[in-house]
């Protein structure tokens, strides 16, 4: 299981990896007076290192989706797989494992807790994953520095932008150094030049092989990443790969934030 | 293959988990756990007091000491008053064990303050003829003045019990004070201090043998006698002492110890304790529904918490153990300050009255463990609704 990953994420070739999320005609109807149909048969395939944008306009399901796709609710009809395995036939347990190892959530809201510093938020990421307080305090500093706020490890998200307690959010995601990551419009809060960091971080923690889906309302964003599901009404409307543009992320321009350190393979959980 | 079974948290992680709304919200937390700790410091102190003043009691009473037995005169068969034999006190008095005999006889004089005083009017005073080492053997001193001695005890001369003075209304003495006791004057040479374990001593005036023969038309039959035993052989004195006494009518002659009659009031003196104990319960269960109350109110406001939780990994049973550890851990503090409160204040109160301060492990144990069982049994029904929560249902706030 650990070669596999090990082999997972040092996939080269983006379009050849694994299948690690598959949906199958995938409905969500939240049920009420008026059912709502948020998810009407969608139907993809996402493998292993793949950078994918979700975009479609407010309502349209978006975040449905990627809740169902990460295991935090379940489809009304249709199958989800993750790495070939149905998750309707997993128990609550197993999909908590899941979870707390190969999924991380970027929310729109960041769900950050108040009371901790950015350096315990982070490592609360892995709390429920098994590592010893040290380990995750050591992950936490690391994938800190890996988002550039290496400087601010004992600050509360009071104290800090919102665009910092963004990535302290991503970095959270990151710390299990999880196989697949959801963020659900990672830049929306945020000003162009904070989004467009937040975008270059994601794009290249992607380079280093971890898979990425991200919601996001900005279609010029949405437009520099290799493939595009679109949503409307709960529908997949177009589903656009464009294989051989290579990453139009302005190579030549220093990043905004510290220079960067691979991910350190210790830090993959036990 | 995926999956990788979720881990139970580490102790260290839990106590801080369960520790985020206390320490998130003090205040509330703060009086939430007070209900719970007015309720158990009533219980501790009500318990502590009960065994402070208990014990602070049978101290008393081991200092006057518990081998004291009495024999008094009973019924005869005919339902009249019967009499000890005149030479029961030297009979008993050959009993092994026996350390000390002594005795009283009761006249039928009264005792008054003057011949003025109409005769009628006795203050429930009984004029007893007493052997010379009375005060000893029942443990009592001589708060002014002086006992009969072998030269007074023949002369018209009293000691007053206690409340025998007062009721006389004699503070204090002089020399040359004087009563009137069965038609003429007896010189008054002291007064005793109470006696705790003989209170029939209190309200007599005592005369010397001698002299209530001689002065008071007395039969000179002991009506009361005073036995101090060996302490491992009280039982066994007890047993003899009837026929020993009265050899011709041992059903005649009933044999008491009044220690043990103190004891047995000091028994029934915590039962008392039994409905402040009650209100402290009360207390206790209001404590409960307060904790309760927050539990509820802390699991609605932090649904977001719940749901990230869950998005991080945890599984229902982390929730429910979280919420459930955060409300014992809530209501054991409120415990852990109410035993303090309730250990001090009887601390205070035994102090003031110069008991040791007695706190049963069942009072601290028993109120902490019931904080901590209500802890519990509030914390379920916001614990389980909070692992019922779906992540997205938690996470769809803001
Ligand atoms: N819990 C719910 N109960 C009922 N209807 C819901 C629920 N959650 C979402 N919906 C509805 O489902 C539809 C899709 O919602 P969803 O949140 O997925 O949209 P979205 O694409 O993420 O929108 P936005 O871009 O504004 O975030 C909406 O019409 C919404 O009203
Ligand atoms: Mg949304």
């Amino acid at each position: 299981m650990t070669g596999a990953r090990v082999e997972m994420r040092a996939a080269g070739d983006r379009h050849t990896g694994e299948p690690v999320l598959r949906l199958d005609e995938v409905t969500k109807i939240y049920p009420g007076a008026t059912p709502v149909v948020a998810l009407d048969k969608a139907s993809f395939t996402i493998r292993q290192g793949e950078l994918v944008a979700i975009v479609g306009p407010s309502g349209s399901g978006k975040s449905t989706l990627l809740q169902v796709m990460g295991t935090l609710d379940r489809p009304t009809s249709g199958t989800v797989r993750i790495v070939g395995e149905d998750v309707a036939t997993m128990s609550d347990r197993a999909l908590a494992g899941l979870r707390a190892t190969r999924i991380g959530f970027v929310f729109q809201q960041f769900f950050l807790a108040e009371h901790a510093t950015a350096l315990e938020n982070v490592a609360d990421g892995l709390l429920y994953s098994g590592a010893r307080n040290g380990a995750r305090v050591a992950a936490a500093a690391t994938a800190l520095g890996r988002v550039g706020l290496g400087h601010r490890l004992d600050h509360r998200p009071s104290q800090l932008s919102g665009g910092e307690r963004q990535r302290v959010a991503i970095a959270r995601a990151l710390v299990g150094n999880p196989a697949i990551v959801l963020a659900d419009e990672p830049t929306g809060n945020l000003d162009s030049v904070s989004g467009t960091a937040i975008f270059t971080l994601l794009t290249e923690l992607n380079t280093e092989g971890a898979t990425i889906i991200m919601i996001t309302h900005d279609r010029e964003l949405a437009a520099r990443l290799p493939r595009r599901i679109e949503v409307l009404d709960g529908r997949i409307v177009a589903d656009v790969t464009v294989p051989e543009r290579p990453l139009p992320v302005e190579p030549q321009r220093p990043s905004p934030f510290e220079p960067q350190r691979p991910l350190p393979v210790e830090r993959r959980l036990p | 293959m995926i999956t990788t079974a979720p881990r139970r948290l580490h102790p260290a992680d839990l106590a801080r988990t369960a520790s985020v709304g206390l320490r998130t919200r003090r205040t509330r937390a703060a009086l939430s756990a007070l209900g719970i700790a007015i309720g158990v410091a009533a219980m501790v102190a009500v318990l502590g007091l009960s065994a402070s003043s208990q014990a602070g009691l049978l101290a008393e009473i081991d200092k006057l000491g518990t081998n004291l037995l009495t024999v008094t005169p009973g019924q005869t068969m005919m339902g009249g008053d019967a009499t000890l034999p005149l030479d029961a006190p030297a009979m008993i008095a050959r009993i092994g064990p026996v350390e000390t005999v002594q005795h009283t006889g009761k006249t039928k004089s009264n005792a008054y303050r003057s011949p003025y005083i109409p005769s009628f009017n006795t203050n429930a005073l009984t004029v007893r003829a007493a052997s010379l080492d009375l005060p000893a053997a029942v443990r009592t001193s001589l708060a002014q003045g002086g006992y009969l001695n072998a030269a007074t005890a023949g002369r018209p001369v009293a000691v007053l019990g206690s409340a025998a003075a007062s009721r006389l209304g004699i503070a204090r003495i002089h020399p040359g004070m004087r009563i009137w006791v069965g038609g003429m004057w007896f010189y008054v040479a002291g007064i005793l201090n109470p006696a705790t374990l003989t209170p029939e001593i209190d309200s007599s005036v005592l005369v010397g043998y001698p002299a209530a023969r001689k002065y008071l038309h007395f039969d000179g039959h002991p009506s009361m006698v005073y036995v101090r035993a060996q302490t491992d052989q009280v039982e066994a004195v007890y047993k003899v002492l009837a026929a020993t006494a009265n050899p011709q009518n041992a059903g005649e002659v009933s044999v008491s110890r009044p220690s043990a009659a103190l004891v047995a009031r000091a028994a029934a003196q915590s039962a008392l304790s039994g409905l402040f104990l009650g209100l402290g319960a009360v207390a206790l269960l209001v404590g409960g529904i307060g904790v309760a109350n927050t539990m509820v109110i802390s699991v609605l406001e932090r649904r977001s918490e719940i749901g990230l939780r869950r998005s991080l990994g945890a599984t229902k049973g982390h929730i429910r153990l979280q919420f459930l550890s955060e409300a014992i851990l809530l209501a054991a503090l409120g415990g852990a300050a109410g035993v303090a409160m309730g250990v001090i204040a009887t601390a205070i109160y035994a102090n003031v009255k110069e008991w040791a301060t007695v706190v049963p492990p069942l009072a601290w144990g028993g109120g902490l463990g019931a904080a901590v069982a209500i802890g519990a049994v509030a914390g379920l029904l916001p614990a389980l609704r909070a692992a019922r929560m779906q992540p997205t249902e938690a996470l769809r706030t803001v």
